[in-house]
């Protein structure tokens, strides 16, 4: 065999490599969405989404770690999004290129790294110890809060960067000061983008376990929260505590979980790219 | 008047936001604030030597001993069998998706994906534990329950995206013209791609491999499930460890009361982690950027 047969034979491979490759992710995609619905599917009902936890696995529901999810969702957003909004404001309008600002933007790509179980033991530190919420509603997303805040600035600075500069300019011709620039010209066209942004970025958080736990979360909670205070389990740690157990009916509810906080996500991400696809120009 | 008073507005509003982007900072202070404190209380009882290099760790046993290696022996084994899956896989995926697949394949492949991306890790350790390994229990004999194994297989998976994605982007980010001069040598794209492509793209692609292996460090989910919970210093993939991240957890689950040097521990595990991660995350922003200046 020639070398030039050689070369195009290699070719053939490293493609057939490749493609085998790239088939390997979405075969095991395919197997544990299979598996987790085979597993699951006979499980959800009704009951199961408004009952309590209980000791006994037919009865038991996920009522409580939904409110619980719910309260700490809203709760992040609402702490998240306004602080990470004004610092994309500040560093895209205000500061661009400056000292403080790339040492600002060095030391989020940094933060977008830290692993969340990290962020679990600054919650416990600072939130649940120092500040002294115990382990409420508010240590929880107040935690979350700080590990979804890169993902927040990081997709409204994309916001911001995607208007138009003649936007602003025009509005400084008229008269306009900067924040009024901001507020009535530059944030009302970014809106969508930073809408997109702020959902990506609670769909990360509604997953997140680890850090939860690390701050001292129930996994058994037979009660929803009624207010910030209150303790609370969410639906991920749900999972993980049927998960544990050896008793297979509890495994079928783990999967039942599972079937549940993956169609709230792909609720989210469908919300998020339907905004995109209208708005994008 | 009016006007001074708009101004006056108008600073304070910066101010206002200014603040917002300093929390960012405030984090990272926080954390390794809270980290160093414990960490430091956690050493006047126990020396950083017997904690660096011992080699049984039972903080929560009445004979207590507080050697992380079995911790860190545990990690590294997981971390090693899921670059081992993420790494080539991840690269074979990018090279084939940003230098032979057709376009249309490449806007329905990538997507779906990125849905691996997504996925909340205590799905991947359900996965783990109750269809992966009892698939392997079929092929490798001596396979326990839980093990190194199949929470590492898993977790390359779930990096898999992450290293194609970066990858790609690097292999993008080569300018055409080099490829053009391969072909017009009579390159074959296997010869374009591994002689001039790669070779272009290498920082890009270590940013994206280091990256990798903070985020299989870090990971915890998976390992808190699916590895068992027991701690040991071994190579073994096929019996029980524990990792860094999954013993934070484990004795966040239990009743360790506040203040005890059990409940120090977990700070001390997370500084180690965190000093891990950081290291690797500049190391990879450092190339990342380096790949940059080569081609901007």
């Amino acid at each position: 065999m020639s070398r030039k047969h050689v070369n195009q034979l290699l070719d053939i491979v490293l493609h057939a490599a490749g493609l085998g490759a790239t088939l390997v992710g979405l075969i095991v995609l395919c197997a544990l969405l299979v598996d987790i619905f085979s597993d699951g599917l006979g499980r959800l009902s009704w009951d199961f989404l408004t009952n309590f936890p209980s000791r006994r696995a037919e009865n038991a529901g996920i009522f409580a770690a939904l409110a619980g999810t719910v309260w700490v969702m809203t709760l992040t957003a609402g702490l998240a999004v306004p602080i990470g909004v004004a610092a994309a404001i500040y560093l895209e309008e205000y500061s661009a290129g400056g000292r403080w600002s790339r040492l600002i933007e060095i030391n989020i790509a940094n933060l977008a790294g830290v692993p969340s179980v990290i962020y679990g033991l600054l919650g416990l530190g600072l939130f649940v110890r120092t500040l002294a919420f115990g382990r409420s509603v508010l240590a929880g997303a107040a935690t979350l809060a700080l590990l979804v805040l890169p993902v927040v600035i990081l997709s409204s600075r994309e916001a911001l960067r995607a208007v138009s500069p003649s936007l602003r300019e025009a509005s400084y011709a008229l008269g306009a000061t900067k924040w009024q620039t901001v507020w009535h010209q530059v944030l009302p066209v970014a809106f969508p983008g930073i809408l997109t942004g702020m959902i990506l970025a609670l769909s990360r958080a509604i997953g997140e376990t680890a850090p939860l736990i690390t701050i001292g979360a129930l996994t058994y909670v037979p009660f929803s929260p009624d207010g910030i205070w209150s303790p609370f389990t969410v639906l991920p740690i749900q999972v993980f505590n049927w998960v544990s157990r050896p008793q297979e009916a509890f495994l079928e509810n783990a999967a039942a979980g599972i079937i549940v906080v993956l169609a709230l996500l792909l609720a989210m991400n469908g919300v998020a790219a339907w905004l995109r696809d209208r708005y994008q120009h | 008047m009016l006007r001074r008073q708009r101004d006056l507005v108008e600073q304070a509003i910066e101010w206002g936001l200014r603040s917002c982007a300093a929390v960012s900072v405030l984090v990272t202070i926080g954390i390794i604030s809270v980290l160093a404190f414990e960490t430091v209380q956690f050493f006047r009882d126990v020396s950083p030597i017997e904690f660096l290099f011992g080699t049984v760790w039972t903080p929560l046993f009445f004979q207590k001993s507080f050697g992380v290696l079995p911790l860190v022996a545990g990690t590294l084994l997981v971390s090693t069998i899921a670059m081992a899956v993420a790494l080539p896989a991840g690269l074979l995926t990018s090279v084939y998706l940003s230098e032979y697949a057709p376009a249309k394949v490449r806007r329905i492949v990538k997507p779906v994906l990125e849905v691996l991306a997504g996925i909340p890790t205590v799905v991947y350790g359900y996965f783990a534990l109750l269809f992966v390994t009892p698939l392997l229990q079929r092929f490798v004999p001596g396979l326990s329950g839980f093990n190194a194994l199949s929470p590492g297989l898993v977790m390359g998976i779930m990096i898999l995206p992450m290293v194609s994605s970066l990858s790609e982007d690097a292999l993008h980010g080569v300018p055409r013209g080099l490829r053009e001069a391969a072909y017009a040598l009579g390159a074959t794209r296997m010869q374009a791609t591994i002689r001039v492509v790669l070779p272009a793209a290498f920082s890009g692609i270590s940013a994206a491999g280091i990256l990798a292996v903070s985020r299989a460090i870090g990971e915890t989910m998976i390992v808190t499930i699916a590895a068992g919970q027991q701690p040991r210093l071994t190579a073994n993939p096929l019996v029980p460890i524990e990792t860094m991240t999954a013993y934070i957890v484990q004795v966040s689950l239990g009743d360790t009361p506040t203040g005890t040097l059990a409940y120090r521990t977990i700070f001390a595990v997370g500084m180690l982690l965190f000093m891990s991660t950081f290291l690797l995350n500049l190391a990879s922003n450092w190339l990342r950027e380096r790949f940059r200046e080569g081609y901007a």
